[in-house]
């Protein structure tokens, strides 16, 4: 019985495969594709699973101990920040924006990771990737679900974000980040780690969850800023494997390197065209702004994400060719879709506003090669309007492109002062794209893009209205009835900032917080 | 003695989103458990078709032949989201954490008697295999199947049985060394005892209907193994043999099974009460597998149970059975 005695000790990494990649074996009583059927059909090969390095070791018991420790903070942190009224510490009412767009835009995507993930892990035959996929499953419930308790309170008290859910599958510039990750989950399991995995999480996240998170925390919103920051140490677990993924995949087949850098070239323009709506966030929706959009892109694509391709040139992957075209947008890209929004705001779950004089001079400050030129005109005359009470909502519909779902409201590479447009004939019908690069994704998988659900052309075709409407009796009202199934209610969620109930609320309970009145 | 802080109040506007409001009244605040699983789920204007199931909308409900009026039907009676889910298990882990110490500090391993420490050795390791199987067959759930209220236990439920692989590894390692694993995993790939249970679990990878697989899995196999393994090879007749160190540590899979159970019989109660249609489907599958868990685990029985395993697993089948039948089921 001196068995103990002479038992040797494991090492971590030892330790660890005997918990993950020791527990599975080689069916015989079922095949091999029967079991794992959607891993051949991309053209990746792999020929050895257990060539892949887990990235991080963590077994289950350390997982647990972990993150309750994080849960328990987090919550106990929203609950005081709701007790105390945390919200009316906010830098002032506009910044709550943020967050509706943060509510309807980005956590339901969280939720398509959890479920995504869930399907890649169960998808690989390989118990290493399996087993990082699932916890990263596990950790996107987590955010889905943190980012909806933390948002709860602000739901109570301001508009636009009570019927999340339905505006995140109906609104119209929704259909912007939806389509992302409905492309992504839709596509096999390979490419949607390299979507997901690598181009959203390892080269974008910094453009994204980032700029969210910091915002939050430069206006006083500690409810978002404690769960973007408890999320902080999955983020950079999430982050390892993304670029664990890419890595095992090009060292296991030089055939696979071309299709890797499709997939980097194609997602890192379809994650890109999604950031829009971070640029104009950070640009105009944060009332103290942590950096612009393009110090942030120079910051974290230019230089971090420079450093990464040089990287991964030793594999044969190149800086995906979109980059020389985003840093010709860069000085143009928010204002242009802040002028989008502030047209629609009749139409969205969010208020618009013109920027004050100040941060006019902020606007002109960072951004001097566009601003002043091709912008402050433009809004200098919207706010005469305003001013004489000719406040413009656009009410016509925009052309959509096919790919990225967003209006055609961007310029042509170079020149500001007209429109990009490019079209492909497919099949007898005509497709619309922004850009050259949204119009090469088309062409590589027409079939898959023309299945698109457009909501422009949704709407066109009378499939936005709620059940039984007639929009043929007369004085039919057909924003209404889209509003109406949106689940948005007019002069509520939509409008200007100015004439908001947000404003006009904030005003009041920050006064009746702060004064003896 | 009660004191009363003031807090500034200010009214709500509402009390909680308007899908939660719809379901449970807009006059009451939510349950974390309600706001982060119901509608979670995206269910209309899908883009595009997943490449690899063209016939299927992302989330589909007609993957499974259980139909459902409203999937949000099924809620977990343990109300887990993920904060609720991972404070319990962080909890149950401090205790397998203690039990695991106070086996190694006092030695205790040492004081099994031989027989004992192989027949654990050799049913208990082996199992690592099928935990693992779960923990894919509970992705497989997870990912395919339609509404958070159903989908969302489940991916707690793969961690759950991938960390119970790992404690079993860990029991390995206690009484054994890497050879034990080693020998555990040749006798789940070649010894006749375990190739039925093997097939079992590879057969069950192959189910596309993720309600038929929740049943063959968390119901039919689960329902059977743990209460013939844990509660009554490991709790009974081998701490009667001087086990009782083993049973501390599979103290977590008792607990669990005792808790996870409440969710799988409020699952199977829900689907089953929906409609006449479901009940027969639902008692098919549960027939069909249990019967099939119950023939593959009587060989692996028979390494502690010896000639006693026919009426021991004959016993289990019976509170099975009766199990099934209070939630709604009889077989």
């Amino acid at each position: 019985m001196d068995m103990q005695v002479a038992k040797k000790k494991l090492g971590l990494k030892e330790r660890y495969a005997v918990m993950t990649r020791g527990l599975d074996w080689t069916p015989s009583y079922q095949k091999m594709e029967d079991i794992y059927p959607y891993i051949a059909y991309e053209g990746i090969k792999i020929h050895d699973w257990d060539k892949w390095e887990d990235p991080f070791r963590l077994t289950m018991d350390a997982y647990w101990k972990y993150q309750a420790e994080k849960e328990r903070k987090l919550y106990a942190i929203i609950d005081a920040f709701n007790q105390n009224n945390g919200h009316l510490n906010v830098t002032d009412a506009r910044y709550i924006n943020t967050i509706k767009l943060f509510i309807s835009g980005i956590s339901p995507l969280e939720y398509v990771a959890h479920r995504g993930f869930a399907h890649a892990g169960r998808a690989f035959p390989g118990p290493g990737p399996r087993v990082a996929c699932l916890m990263q499953s596990l950790d996107e419930i987590r955010h889905a679900q943190t980012q909806v308790h933390s948002i709860s309170n602000y739901n109570k008290y301001y508009n636009g974000m009570h019927d999340f859910h339905q505006a995140h599958d109906r609104v119209w510039f929704l259909s912007v980040p939806k389509s992302f990750f409905d492309d992504a989950i839709t596509a096999g399991p390979f490419e949607f780690m390299v979507s997901i995995g690598f181009s959203f999480e390892y080269v974008l996240t910094n453009l994204l969850f980032v700029p969210f998170v910091s915002g939050a925390a430069y206006n006083g919103d500690m409810g978002t800023m404690t769960f973007g920051f408890s999320a902080q140490s999955d983020e950079a677990r999430h982050m390892t494997l993304g670029l664990e993924v890419i890595k095992f995949i090009l060292e296991q087949d030089p055939a696979n390197v071309p299709i890797v850098q499709r997939w980097i070239d194609k997602w890192t323009w379809r994650g890109y065209r999604v950031l829009t709506l971070v640029a104009m966030m950070m640009d105009y929706m944060l009332p103290k702004r942590t950096m612009s959009w393009k110090e942030a892109w120079e910051v974290y694509f230019e230089e971090n994400g420079g450093a990464l391709f040089k990287d991964l040139a030793r594999y044969g992957i190149k800086m995906p060719k979109c980059a020389e075209q985003i840093a010709l947008e860069k000085d143009h890209l928010s204002h242009q879709a802040w002028s989008t929004f502030y047209n629609y705001a009749a139409a969205a779950n969010f208020h618009t506003w013109m920027p004050d004089e100040d941060e006019m001079a902020w606007l002109a400050a960072k951004y001097p090669a566009s601003f002043d030129k091709h912008y402050r005109p433009r809004y200098e005359f919207w706010r005469e309007q305003a001013a004489k009470g000719n406040r413009f909502y656009n009410k016509t519909l925009p052309m959509l492109c096919q790919t990225c779902q967003i209006p055609m409201i961007f310029t042509e590479p170079g020149d500001a002062t007209k429109i990009c447009y490019r079209e492909v004939d497919y099949k007898g019908d005509k497709y619309h794209f922004c850009s050259d690069h949204c119009k090469e994704i088309f062409e590589h998988e027409p079939e898959k893009y023309v299945q698109a659900w457009l909501p422009v052309h949704q709407i066109y075709q009378g499939n936005c209205f709620p059940e039984g409407t007639d929009p043929t009796v007369e004085g039919f009202d057909p924003l209404a009835a889209v509003l109406e199934y949106y689940k948005l209610e007019h002069g509520r969620d939509n409008l200007d900032f100015d004439v908001s109930e947000d404003k006009k609320n904030f005003a009041e309970w920050r006064g009746q917080a702060t004064k003896n009145i | 003695m009660q004191i009363d802080l003031r807090t500034v109040t200010i009214k709500p506007l509402r009390q909680t989103f308007d899908n939660i409001a719809r379901r449970i009244g807009a006059d009451k605040p939510a349950s974390r458990y309600q706001e982060g699983t119901l509608d979670m789920q995206q269910t209309a204007n899908f883009h595009y078709r997943p490449t690899w199931d063209p016939e299927h909308d992302i989330y589909d409900a007609s993957r499974t032949a259980i139909k459902m009026a409203d999937w949000y039907a099924f809620k977990d009676p343990r109300q887990f989201y993920y904060g609720a889910y991972t404070l319990a298990r962080a909890k149950q882990q401090d205790t397998a954490e203690a039990n695991f110490d106070f086996v190694e500090n006092r030695g205790l391993a040492a004081t099994l008697p031989e027989s004992v420490r192989k027949t654990v050795l050799e049913l208990l390791l082996p199992l690592r295999h099928v935990a693992w199987g779960s923990n894919m067959n509970n992705a497989s759930v997870c990912a395919y199947s339609y509404g958070t209220g159903f989908s969302q236990p489940h991916i707690y439920q793969a961690m759950d049985q991938l960390g119970i692989a790992q404690y079993l590894t860990r029991v390995g390692l206690l009484l054994g060394d890497v050879e034990s694993l080693d020998e555990a995993k040749r006798a789940w790939m070649d010894d006749d005892a375990w190739q039925g249970l093997r097939r079992y679990v590879e057969d069950s990878f192959v189910i596309k209907d993720p309600v038929e697989l929740f049943v063959a899995q968390n119901v039919a196999l689960d329902g059977l193994l743990y209460p013939l393994v844990y509660e009554t090879i490991i709790d009974d007749v081998l701490s009667s043999q001087g086990g009782t160190p083993v049973a501390m540590l599979t103290q977590f899979m008792t607990d669990w099974f005792t808790e996870t159970r409440k969710w799988v019989d409020a699952t199977v109660k829900i689907a089953a009460a929906e409609s006449p249609e479901n009940k027969e489907v639902m008692a098919r599958w549960l027939s069909q597998w249990r019967d099939r868990s119950a023939a593959a685990l009587l060989p692996v029985a028979r390494i502690a149970l010896g000639d006693r395993s026919d009426e021991v697993l004959g016993e289990v089948v019976q509170q099975f059975n009766a199990r099934m039948a209070k939630a709604g089921v009889a077989l």
